[in-house]
């Protein structure tokens, strides 16, 4: 597996040729991004802050895999998680999974992406266009997502 | 000695990142301990006195039954809000 959690962005292209590489047998690839919203429940935002907590957010992430792989016969994961200031639009997270079946490429990506945003200690923070930021609230729904597993 | 860290909007309540807190004779679990951090202050007690504040006992999820030692490292954090 791939981890990775750093400030800077990432080329999704050159992310799915290096996870191709390491996917010889794979018959499936699937890639997920999430982006920066331009907008909250109250309106515009200009960016978003991401803070971590670095010694635990890496040992967090390879468990979420590590629980991944018992589930479902992957050959390949990378996870890329950014922190520190991003932009509208920006790319903020990128998970990808290969394998010899789609089912299992698509469920284990869905599956790491559920785990990450209910278990990895990254917290954001939204900036307002006036220049304030506030701390955004854990979702309901992103916990009742990583239940139906 | 414990390193205690907060993070985010804890962070923001309690004033401050990183704390070394001597662990107190007769304190061995995580809710002895947390009882002692929020001992400290005002602001302590309110913030970890949230229904929702997460603790990490050296970079694992922990629950208050949990037990503490000397030389841990323990976190409290809000619900996390990454991906």
């Amino acid at each position: 597996m791939n981890i990775r959690v750093e400030p800077q962005g990432f080329d999704v292209g050159a992310e799915y040729n290096l996870l191709r590489e390491r996917s010889e047998n794979s018959g499936a690839i699937v890639l997920f991004t999430g982006l920066v919203r331009d907008f909250n429940a109250d309106g515009a935002i200009d960016g978003i802050i991401l803070e971590h907590y670095p010694a635990m957010t890496q040992k967090t992430l390879q468990t979420i895999v590590q629980r991944a792989l018992s589930k479902w016969q992957l050959d390949a994961v990378t996870i890329i998680h950014r922190v520190g200031k991003l932009l509208n639009h920006d790319q903020i997270v990128l998970v990808g999974v290969s394998a010899r079946h789609r089912e299992a490429a698509f469920d284990g990506a869905s599956f790491i992406m559920d785990f990450l945003k209910t278990e990895a200690p990254f917290w954001k923070k939204e900036v307002t266009p006036q220049g304030d930021a506030q701390w955004v609230d854990a979702k309901v729904s992103d916990q009742r997502a990583r239940e139906r597993w | 000695m414990i390193k205690v860290l907060f993070f985010a909007r804890v962070r923001d309540q309690v004033g401050c990142a990183e704390l070394d807190i001597e662990l107190p004779a007769g304190v061995s679990d995580v809710a002895g301990f947390t009882a002692t951090v929020k001992a400290m202050g005002a602001a302590f007690e309110q913030a970890l006195s949230e229904p929702n504040v997460l603790i990490a006992v050296n970079q694992e999820m922990a629950n208050s039954q949990m037990t503490v030692e000397d030389g841990d490292e323990i976190a409290y954090f809000p619900p996390v809000t990454g991906g």
